[in-house]
């Protein structure tokens, strides 16, 4: 990463009469003059005018002020910032799929309908349930999906009192918003002292009016429900469904199955455990997968198989309805199926021991500095408290900043909500031992400063692009765009 | 021996193993129920290397055919840039995650104001977000941002000619999120039929009105007194448009609405078979704060430099959690960087380029078409850009014109009713290409 900042706007550069790209022309006559001109816009838009080498350097250099995965470690807790594998971005190019028009009749498609319906199935292998969709776009829209599929379970039995959904304290905050955009009311079920669902305080909220209980596991603390047999038990003898949040997917590869765990609707991110790049914030996916006897509840359009051995695009009328025009991102489906392939059977089973043994190392290596405040074994990720030594006053946050300053991307900080200064790291599997050492050490070192030059921690970050934006200014006076500058 | 991607060597292993206090891996999982591990193998198929990758996914290309594009309905076969491509695999942009860190995210923040501005300035709206998944999910958000502003209000009026497809996602969320929605009906001329739309309004309890521009037949509709009508009624107009063609339409600011949704997938983004596409959502600046997703604003850093950071979060899910009127969390980053290289090589005169030269092959193909006799245009007064709707004529099959299509290497359209075709032209379609297609109409 450049660690000098780029700061110009394409606008800046933009000098009247210049154009980067020139469309062939058709010679044929025109035909905006039919339109009439009340219908048109009265002038163009204030877009740069700019060349070609010009657009290519102005967006290099703007991709120097950023990290990314192939930049550097990045231990962001329940992001799962794995490598990238690059013959994945070279599967989602192909000009064979590329230029597939979505509507395109089925007969024209088949080798991308096979794609979905065979991604479809890998998931569900390894999921333990009977069918994904792939059509949700990202992890929070799985989520609303997997919701709707509940509530049409319930709708389809006549019970419609069902209108609670119960999410642990601990919870992506994607989930409770989740349920709210469906519809559904949020009720808390607390946490344990050793961080995992209080199975006692889960027993009385379970009744006629529960829809479903969303929970991921191992939880956002990194430990595995290992009460989750009872829990299912319970939330099935109460008549609702147990949702599997996939953002956690990642130690269980390999190792265990939401569907053997008892969880009957769940989504993965692609994006995450399946090594589909973040590109900044997206696209991504979050496949749907159901236990059997929830198929056809999933939304429409769906990829079937037909007994020719041929695929067909349909829309049963159970369906809960639509949640994408299209059968989803598919480049990234294609970039997860790539990853699935490239593994193989093995390699998959390598992925969650080695991302737990990755956290645990972390984990045990950083204790003696960091408050840990459960002990025990993790899964993929694990929170501490901040640091041990409270005294110096130095914060998690300054802490996550100061690591800025080392060449790492910060951890996810202040959740889970359940401690005051929560810092929460996520090696992933593709982690070398020395990259782990390294990291270890700056955070000893960083413990260590924290004691001996406080001040420097606590005006960290010294050495990145930028340092300490002012978001009071930023959200008291919004400049939005280019023309409010 | 370890898969490739991942670099533990058994001595690795052995150290790390030591450290955490374990004999096995398979003791970090002490805490799994016996019952609950899952000890067998995946049903899946063994470790490929990337030629075999690389021939797994030729072998599935050739099951595909790739067409001349003469579909539309939504989503648009334009030229793409060979800069775009290049740019966004920048690893630096491609394996970045959402910019929660300022000081390490210039590059992405950046890029985002970038896109809010160009998206501010062909919608002619105030605000843009930082994206939305796809243009049918934005419109959906769109409504339940109308529905959250109306706050008692939960009545949604939906035009008829608003794509079905879009529409069925508007439904859906509707229905779980308890919205009701009416549909305004379509005149005979194909457009949204605004006295019915007056009638609803006037029985009250509206939150929102959804039209399109152009609409699901390609139609240019008139929004004159649209807008006026919605609030008076106290309810927000929101117009879905083909991003593209806005750089030659009215645009929904000028029209007055209070939020303009779509797809940019038309801004040079691959088909791809459905996606990643982009959605946008811009609005007027008096409901900026009630926007649904990322906003990236710019300030100051500590000396003194305009920086970007993501702003207004007090609006996000992961603030208001159960309160949250939405849902979204990640954008279509990658994707709003796309559009946003698109726009910058091209300018608003490529914009525009595009647009007369998808009309001037649209409309040409029309008539020669209709010339065949074989077909009519559905709607023939009503004025159209790149797409338009065939009625064909008796004794004429839908199927044919697509089948036959399909034998000569085109997508001639897409089906949207028995005797009915819709038809789209853009920059890519050829002379040649357009010649075969009048040639198999007059030959059906």
């Amino acid at each position: 990463m450049n660690r000098k900042l780029y700061g110009r706007l394409i606008f800046e550069l933009s000098r009247e009469g210049r154009q980067g790209y020139r469309l062939p022309d058709n010679k044929l006559p025109d035909a905006l003059s039919s339109i009439p001109a009340s219908l048109l816009r009265s002038s163009d838009p204030a877009l740069p005018e700019v060349d070609e080498p010009t657009v290519v350097r102005h967006y290099t250099n703007m991709s120097t002020n950023n990290f990314g995965v192939d930049t550097g470690f990045y231990p962001l807790g329940s992001c799962t910032m794995k490598y990238n594998p690059k013959i994945n971005e070279e599967m989602a190019a192909l000009p064979a799929f590329s230029s597939l028009h979505p509507y395109q009749p089925d007969a024209t498609v088949q080798g991308a309908l096979e794609l979905y319906y065979t991604l479809q199935l890998a998931l569900a292998e390894i999921g333990g349930m009977a069918e994904f969709t792939l059509n949700p776009f990202a992890g929070a829209h799985g989520e609303l999906t997997g919701l709707m599929v509940i509530r049409a379970y319930h709708a389809s039995r006549g019970d419609d009192k069902r209108v609670k959904v119960i999410v642990p304290d601990s919870a992506h905050g994607t989930n409770p918003a989740s349920a709210a955009v469906a519809g559904l009311e949020i009720v808390e079920v607390k946490s344990r002292p050793d961080g995992t669902v209080d199975v006692d305080d889960l027993r009385p909220l379970l009744d006629d009016t529960v829809a479903a209980v969303m929970m991921t596991n191992p939880n956002t603390l990194g430990i595995f429900e290992k009460n989750i047999p009872e829990i299912a038990r319970l939330v099935h003898d109460a008549g609702a469904l147990l949702y599997y949040d996939g953002a956690n997917l990642n130690p269980m590869l390999g190792v265990a199955r939401p569907g053997d765990m008892g969880f009957d609707v769940m989504h993965i991110n692609l994006h995450k455990t399946f090594s589909t790049p973040h590109g900044g914030g997206g696209p991504g996916s979050g496949p749907v997968g159901v236990r059997k006897g929830l198929e056809q509840f999933l939304p429409a359009p769906r990829v079937v198989r037909n007994p020719d051995g041929t695929f067909s695009v349909e829309a049963p009328e159970e369906a809960l309805g639509s949640v994408s025009a299209t059968l989803g991102n598919f480049a990234v489906q294609a970039r997860a199926l790539s990853y699935i392939l490239s593994l193989g059977r093995e390699g998959l089973k390598q992925v969650g021991p080695l991302a737990t043994l990755n956290a645990n190392y972390i984990k045990e290596s950083l204790k003696d500095a960091y408050l840990l405040p459960i002990e025990g074994l993790c899964k993929h990720e694990f929170v501490f408290d901040g640091l041990r030594d409270k005294s110096t006053g130095v914060t998690t946050l300054q802490v996550a900043k100061r690591l800025l300053d080392h060449g790492y991307h910060a951890p996810t900080i202040y959740f889970p909500l359940l401690f005051h200064e929560s810092l929460m790291i996520e090696p992933t599997e593709t982690e070398s031992r020395e990259t782990l050492d390294e990291f270890i050490d700056v955070m000893h070192a960083i413990a260590e400063e924290a004691i001996t030059d406080p001040e420097t921690v606590k005006s960290a970050p010294h050495d990145t692009p930028i340092s300490g934006p002012d978001d009071t200014e930023a959200a008291l006076h919004p400049v939005v765009k280019f023309s409010d500058l | 021996m370890p898969h490739r991607y991942f670099p533990h060597t058994e001595e690795d292993i052995r150290a790390m193993l030591d450290r955490c206090g374990v004999a096995e891996i398979d003791d970090l999982y002490a805490d799994v129920p016996d019952g609950l591990r899952f000890r067998a193998d995946y049903d899946l198929p063994s470790e490929m290397s990337e030629k075999e990758v690389r021939d797994f996914f030729a072998a599935l290309g050739k099951k595909n055919l790739a067409l001349d594009c003469f579909a539309g309905a939504g989503f648009y076969d334009h030229a793409a840039p060979a800069v775009i491509p290049s740019i966004i695999e920048r690893s630096e942009f491609l394996t970045a995650y959402t910019p929660y860190q300022p000081e390490i995210s210039q590059g992405t923040l950046h890029y985002i104001f970038e896109y809010q501005s160009m998206m501010a300035e062909l919608t002619g709206m105030d605000v843009s977000n930082a994206s939305m998944y796809d243009g049918a999910t934005a419109t959906a958000e769109a409504m339940m941002m109308a529905v959250a502003h109306a706050r008692k209000r939960n009545r949604v009026l939906v035009s008829a000619t608003l794509a079905p497809a879009t529409r069925r996602v508007v439904d859906t969320y509707a229905r779980y999120h308890g919205v009701s929605v009416d549909t305004i009906p379509a005149t005979a001329a194909g457009v949204t039929d605004f006295d019915a739309m007056k009638a609803m309004l006037a029985e009250g309890n509206v939150a929102g009105v959804i039209v399109a521009q152009p609409n699901f037949f390609g139609i240019i509709e008139d929004f004159s007194g649209v807008a006026d009508a919605c609030h008076d009624a106290k309810s927000l107009l929101i117009i879905n448009s083909v991003a593209a063609d806005l750089a030659v339409l009215r645009t929904p600011g000028e029209w007055g609405a209070d939020i303009a949704v779509g797809d940019a997938q038309s801004l040079g983004i691959p088909l791809s078979f459905g996606g990643p596409y982009l959605g946008y959502l811009c609005a007027s600046k008096a409901l900026m704060r009630k926007m649904p997703g990322r906003i990236v604003g710019a300030t100051k850093d500590a000396d003194g430099r305009r920086v970007f950071v993501l702003t207004l979060q007090a609006r996000e899910q992961h603030i208001r959690r159960e309160k949250a009127t939405s849902n979204i969390c990640s954008n279509q980053g990658l994707m709003a960087l796309y559009v946003t290289i698109y726009m910058s090589l091209l300018g608003a005169k490529g914009l525009r380029e595009a647009c007369s030269q998808g009309a001037a092959g649209a409309h040409s193909l029309a008539a020669r078409l209709v010339a065949t006799g074989k077909v009519s245009l559905t709607f023939p007064d009503s004025p159209f850009l790149n797409e338009f709707c065939l009625t064909v004529a008796p004794g004429v099959s839908v199927d044919d014109i697509i089948s036959r299509g399909i034998e000569a290497g085109l997508l001639t359209g897409v089906k949207i009713a028995p005797d009915r075709l819709l038809v789209a032209v853009t920059e890519t379609a050829t002379p040649q290409a357009i010649d075969r297609y009048v040639s198999l109409v007059s030959n059906l």
